[in-house]
């Protein structure tokens, strides 16, 4: 390179740089927060510690709730002198194993999935959970969440975070009173109820499953409800396991079952198109046209509370006098057990050291559930966890269905297939289903795709 | 950001580019001063050293680990050929092999005839930084611009609700029924090409402008004087002056078409008949974890580059033989 | 030779006063003239046009609320009036404790991306000389592998690479860490080396092009004359390839700019390295529920390629080889 060619880049260089030193001007360094002015009541089993050691976390939450999880952990780390760094991709999923087995892992990791978590214990870069995580588990959560975070050797390494329900049906409380209609109690009675829509001149449902390259997701979660209410917890568990193969009977009816409401022409997809608008319609999207009462039900998980928007960005009142408010999908029969699929958040660690163990016993504590729960937006099936903390109406009915000890709670199935079924098959036999494919096509051809082995 | 990490990521760089002059200067000394027995030899080696380690660790010895790989399941047992019978009994294995077929040929002479016209009729013209900046532009938008872009382009609204995709809205206006372009095959294969077209336009158009800049304006002006009409003078001066240019640009833009799959995975996730090899090598050594898989299709890959290669081999013979 | 290519006239090139110009701006104006008939006009006109369209489509976008982004086409802006920065306020301002400042973000990219761009192209310059003008044996074999190696998916070759850096790169990180604390551990470094390996391949296929078809006289005079190949390269190779080194300059830098996997993989992700696409990949919220931020953001990393693009522009020139050829 000639010097002559260096000065003439030095130019276009020097301005992006001074357009970049103008930026960081632009913001200011958030000031640190130091024990003094905190209350460390909470926070002194955790130890305090010398020379300011940092721990890294991974994970795949970004943006506002990136935000409020960095917040959590602002009195612990002022309190135990402990720095934590966080840093949220979506391609966390993705990359962590590559980073794993490039020894490059961050210390620990939220892995937002239990198929991710066992792929990654199986393979040996997880370490297991110290002492006194387990014994926050023992204490603070259910064995079935415990279940999750141990891997097929019987060690336990991961702890439940989060949690979120599926299978909610959202409706307008106003809509539904002006028309008489009454929370269906079974899945029958929603039929009955769809039935009853289409009669007074009306389309029920709005449906979407689009979700650029995780396309179909919204699907499978359809399925997985039907499958856990009609069928039962233990086929359940015998389907994700692949015990019974994937286009066992029982699942064939479950996907029947949906498909008389998804690919009934009359039930969907008002305001939206016909069938084939399923697959093109951002889930995001989907459940907006409640608002102006174009449909009345929407399918979709508790999260969808911050989807909600105005079409003149003025706010949706979510509360079960608001704009809209949801229902759990109903058990199969009237009075039949309460039974959900949800999802949630393992948090492994990669590498092992005493403010590693410090940041994950607070992470599985009582304390940072309640700690979480009170800056909004998420709930914990922390058994510790105070409901009235929840940040909204349908996050404190969640909350209270995942404490009740008679809750059937299952993790979504697709999670815990494995990724080649679990992140791809099942996704896309969902399209090729809503596309026209007959049910018996696509469980089979679903089912060749399980890895053998 | 503080002061001090600035200035520790300005330290970086300075040093970087410090350090990385003052090898090659040494490098480019040592060739100057190399012993005189076997000096081209020595010559030839600091020239080439470089490039051939940095290749051996990055990518050489990568490429051979996996192809091991693609005869191991995804916990690392050995499975002999099984991740080759899998890749070709999946229903929509013939599918997709074709859909990447199409894409391989449709690609590369779209982009580059679009782009050598391009290249062609302004050079020269007054604005013509301005106007090759317009079709180098989806060049620099990212994919994931690109993919929002198109799927504004490509969106579709039923019945009577307004369109948003442009190409419906053109639809409408002429009196026709919109349609679900994505999801009708097989015209959504070509739409997505024309995605990668759109991108890849602006690589030939600017190789070629390069490379019709390098063509001596003396012989053009010669031919003009001999009474030939500019077709001809294209065909006769131009042409060879830039074939060189024109295989490399074909080349490269095959080559990158094989290997892209975010245009397919961003719009049709490979739905819809849509998937193409590079899709499903990403989403089974990433999304689905199964490596193995993963590795057999990229092997099946590189395969498909052969016939290229070889072609460039013939190409490179006979400049060689020219000499 | 060198010498008369310096004091060719290049047409195009308005700075040059010599009395030649003149003549030759003429000559210039006349050939423009009898080329660039109207038919190729217009379908310059229309190809620029067709190109264009979707981007458009996506500027007026970035400047309405997503409200009526997804319910109106942007060519009713006028029917649907609806402006708003509030895109591109979201992009450039919007802080969170998780990342902070867009500049950070900034510099990063800026810092990733020069060095991955000269190194390569040095690196493959160097190489493609070889290749094209030193004889040696199995120097076709040893091209058409590193040709072929263009074709190695870069995400099958993350983990070996990561491995090395980890266990080679990383102890000498920590070392100039300790030394100079203002350099973090998690550096540049193996971004750059990846990003310089991952360009090799093409970089050297390219330039190959280009300095094999600088004709063998110049070079073998200058041999003759008593240069050392060192000599050749820097005198006489490089300022010849120079719309070469410029074009593939351009495109190296775009493809290190608009990189999200390699900086992800080799930077652990972390501020101190990230560059802007992480944080743009970012903002569209963790369920893609804020995607029309993407639309601003997109025009807002489009900028500094472009900038590359117009200052690089000027090294397009006509006529280096002229006067040297073999005809």
């Amino acid at each position: 390179m000639s010097v002559k060619q260096h000065r003439r880049l030095f130019v276009p260089v020097a301005a992006a740089a001074v357009l970049g030193l103008a930026l960081t001007g632009c913001t200011g360094d958030i000031a640190a927060q130091t024990a003094e002015d905190t209350d460390c009541a909470d926070y002194t089993d955790y130890g305090t510690f010398e020379g300011n050691p940092e721990v890294s976390i991974g994970g795949t939450i970004q943006d506002d709730e990136a935000d409020r999880l960095v917040s959590s952990w602002a009195d612990f780390q002022a309190c135990t002198g402990i720095t934590v760094n966080y840093t949220g991709t979506k391609e966390f999923e993705a990359q962590i194993a590559v980073l794993a087995e490039g020894g490059s892992a961050p210390d620990i990791g939220i892995i937002p999935q239990p198929g991710l978590f066992n792929k990654l214990a199986d393979a040996g870069f997880l370490k297991a959970a110290p002492e006194a995580v387990e014994a926050n588990v023992d204490t603070w959560w259910s064995t079935d969440w415990k279940g999750y975070g141990t891997a097929a050797d019987g060690t336990f390494y991961a702890a439940p975070l989060m949690a979120s329900i599926k299978g909610y049906v959202w409706y307008s409380p106003a809509g539904f009173e002006e028309q008489g209609y009454a929370i269906p109690e079974s899945l029958g009675e929603l039929t009955e109820l769809s039935e009853q829509i289409v009669a007074d001149g009306n389309v029920p449902w709005c449906v979407g499953i689009g979700s650029g390259d995780a396309t179909g997701w919204p699907g499978t979660d359809w399925v997985e409800d039907y499958v856990l209410r009609q069928a039962g917890a233990e086929t359940y568990d015998k389907w994700v396991s692949h015990e019974i193969p994937f286009n066992d009977p029982a699942i064939v009816s479950a996907f029947d079952s949906v498909g008389e409401i998804l690919k009934n022409p009359e039930f969907v997809n008002a305001g939206l198109g016909d069938v084939s608008s399923i697959i093109s319609t951002e889930f995001g999207d989907a459940g907006l046209p409640i608002l102006d009462g174009s449909c009345s039900l929407h399918h979709q998980a508790s999260f969808y509370e911050g989807f909600w928007k105005n079409a003149d960005e003025s706010k949706v009142t979510v509360a079960p006098d608001g704009d809209v408010y949801a229902f759990l999908l109903p058990p199969a029969e009237v009075g039949g057990e309460q039974a959900v699929t949800g999802g949630g958040e393992l948090v492994g660690a990669f590498a092992e050291s005493d403010e590693i163990t410090a940041v994950l016993s607070y992470l599985s504590s009582d304390t940072w559930a309640n700690n979480r729960v009170e800056l909004g937006g998420v709930i914990s099936a922390n058994t510790g966890l105070d409901a009235s903390l929840a940040s909204s109406d349908i996050l404190k009915q969640s909350v209270e269905i995942l404490q009740d000890p008679n809750t059937v709670f299952r993790f979504d199935g697709s999670d815990l297939m494995p990724g080649a079924v679990g992140t791809d098959s099942f996704w896309k036999g969902v399209v090729n289903w809503l596309s026209g494919d007959d049910t018996q096509k696509v469980v089979d051809t679903i089912e060749s795709s399980w890895p053998k082995s | 950001m503080t002061t001090a990490d600035l200035l520790g990521k300005i330290i970086q760089v300075v040093a970087a580019l410090a350090a990385f002059s003052l090898v090659i200067g040494l490098v480019l000394f040592l060739i100057d001063k190399a012993p005189k027995r076997g000096r081209d030899y020595w010559q030839l080696a600091f020239f080439l050293l470089p490039a051939v380690l940095l290749l051996l660790v990055g990518l050489i010895y990568p490429a051979f680990r996996t192809s091991l790989l693609a005869f191991s399941n995804s916990s690392g047992e050995w499975v002999g050929g099984e991740n080759f019978v899998w890749m070709f009994t999946q229903p929509a294995a013939l599918v997709t092999l074709g859909n990447t077929v199409i894409w391989v040929v449709v690609v590369p002479i779209l982009s580059t005839i679009i782009g050598l016209t391009y290249a062609l009729f302004i050079d020269k013209s007054r604005g013509e930084k301005y106007f090759k900046a317009l079709v180098f532009m989806p060049m620099a938008i990212s994919f994931v611009g690109a993919g929002i872009i198109w799927r504004f382009v490509y969106d579709y609204k039923s019945g009577d609700n307004a369109q948003i995709g442009l190409l419906n809205q053109i639809l409408v206006w002429v009196g026709a029924e919109p349609v679900q372009w994505l999801q009708t095959s097989p015209i959504n294969t070509f739409l997505l090409i024309i995605v990668m077209i759109w991108i890849q336009t602006g690589f030939a158009m600017v190789i070629c402008s390069a490379a019709i800049k390098g063509v001596p304006t003396e012989q053009i002006e010669a031919a003009q004087l001999d009474g030939t009409n500019p077709w001809q003078r294209f065909t006769n001066v131009t042409l060879p002056g830039i074939r060189g240019s024109l295989v490399v640009v074909i080349t490269t833009i095959s080559i990158a078409t094989l290997k892209v799959f975010d245009i397919v995975r961003t719009m049709t996730a490979g739905n819809f008949n849509t998937s193409v090899i590079a899709n499903e090598m990403y989403t089974q050594a990433f999304r689905a974890g199964e490596q193995g898989r993963g590795a057999a299709l990229a092997i099946v890959l590189f395969l498909l580059v052969l016939p290229i290669v070889i072609y460039n081999v013939r190409i490179l013979r006979q400049q060689r033989e020219i000499r | 030779m060198s010498d008369n290519v310096v004091d060719l006239p290049v047409p195009g090139i308005k700075t040059s006063k010599t009395d030649t110009t003149a003549e030759v701006m003429g000559k210039a104006t006349r050939v423009k003239r009898r080329l660039t008939s109207r038919t190729a006009t217009v379908v310059a006109l229309v190809i620029a046009v067709l190109w264009t369209l979707p981007t458009f489509g996506l500027f007026i976008s970035s400047f309405r609320p997503a409200g009526l982004i997804s319910t109106t086409g942007w060519w009713t802006i006028f029917q649907n009036p609806g402006f708003t920065l509030g895109n591109y306020q979201e992009v450039l301002f919007s802080t969170s404790q998780s990342s902070p400042q867009l500049g950070a973000y900034f510099v990063n990219s800026l810092a990733i991306a020069i060095p991955a761009t000269l190194f390569p192209l040095v690196i493959a310059a160097m190489a493609a000389y070889a290749f094209a003008w030193i004889k040696f044996k199995g120097s076709g074999a040893l091209f058409v592998l590193i040709f072929a190696l263009q074709i190695v998916p870069l995400q099958l070759a993350l983990i070996p690479l990561l491995q090395m850096f980890t266990q080679l790169l990383r102890p000498g990180q920590e070392w100039v860490h300790s030394i100079i604390p203002m350099i973090p551990e998690q550096g540049y470094l193996p971004v750059w080396i990846a990003h310089t390996i991952f360009a090799l391949p093409l970089a050297i296929f390219l330039l190959h092009n280009f300095i094999s078809e600088i004709p063998g006289e110049v070079i073998e005079a200058a041999r003759v004359d008593g240069a050392s190949h060192g000599q050749v390269f820097f005198r006489i190779v490089l300022p010849l390839a120079v719309p070469a080194l410029a074009s593939f300059a351009i495109f190296q830098f775009l493809w290190v700019w608009n990189d999200l996997l390699v900086a992800l993989i080799f930077s652990g992700g972390t501020q101190d390295v990230a560059p802007l696409t992480q944080r743009l990949a970012e903002l569209t919220g963790t369920r893609g529920q804020d995607w029309q931020r993407l639309t601003a953001a997109a025009f807002v990393s489009l900028v500094v390629p472009l900038i590359v693009f117009f200052s690089l522009q000027r090294y397009f020139v006509r006529g280096l080889l002229a006067g040297s050829t073999k005809g």
